[in-house]
């Protein structure tokens, strides 16, 4: 059933509204270490965003304009948190050793540095890619059953 | 001065209880209206109510606790009432939430 629809403040609404989801998002990511936040629920909050943009444009529309396989996306992450466990060997130091150290950075000027963040990244591409693709690949109704 | 500080205090803590005494009430009549409610729309509207009221909830403990690490709750229940409240809307209209073409 589809009527002809006019969702112009919906779109207006969510292109404003998702860049401010993923600004939050990425915030939560960096904050993680010292205070409430991390890989989990920033990968969630991205996954939000795309969500809503897809509720307002429909998939065709964001599979055109944000071409990611998310089946993809989290073999990525997982692959890149077992590397980070592995790169400890490097060092000779047992599976999932951590370290941080003190970088003089250009703008933000001292900051810690640590190596939690590279398995946190990790953490976050895995929680993308599932939760896209659990929710797209039920939004994908019984149309192709039909054709075959 | 000691003595003011203090003053102070048991009004901020006294009025903040308040405050949650106040909205919790308020969370009870919503959840009235979403039993009763005639019709779904009815029921959309006061989850979303209860949604904010549940932000203002999240506010207040926060005053109480003496805190800042719940301020980033308070603006993510406001997200996710955001995106939950956009589904049912879209479901109600439509039936579908997500379409799978746009022409």
């Amino acid at each position: 059933m589809k009527i002809n629809s006019n969702d112009l403040i919906l779109k207006t609404m969510t292109s404003i509204i998702a860049f401010i989801l993923l600004g939050f998002s990425i915030y939560l990511f960096f904050a993680g270490h010292n205070a409430p936040g991390g890989g989990f629920i920033g990968g969630l909050m991205t996954s939000a965003a795309i969500v809503l943009m897809n509720m307002a444009y429909g998939q065709e529309g964001m599979k055109s304009s944000l071409p990611i396989n998310f089946r993809f996306l989290f073999k990525l992450g997982l692959l890149i948190a077992l590397a980070t466990g592995m790169g400890s060997f490097l060092f000779n130091e047992p599976f999932l050793s951590q370290t941080f150290a003190y970088f003089q950075l250009p703008v933000l000027g001292r900051t810690e540095l640590a190596t939690a963040l590279l398995f946190d990244l990790g953490v976050y591409l895995t929680v993308i890619g599932i939760t896209m693709t659990i929710i797209l690949s039920i939004a994908e109704d019984h149309k192709e059953e039909l054709s075959e | 001065m000691e003595n003011a500080l203090n003053v102070t205090r048991t009004i901020m803590e006294i009025s903040t209880q308040v405050a949650i005494a106040g909205v919790g009430i308020s969370i009870f009549m919503l959840l009235y209206r979403v039993i009763k409610g005639p019709t779904n729309p009815d029921r959309a509207v006061a989850l979303d109510v209860m949604g904010i009221t549940l932000m203002a909830l999240a506010g207040l403990v926060t005053i109480l606790l003496v805190t800042t690490k719940l301020n980033d709750v308070v603006l993510l229940i406001g997200i996710l009432l955001f995106i939950g409240t956009i589904a049912l809307a879209k479901f109600i209209e439509k039936g579908v939430i997500i379409e799978r073409d746009n022409h």
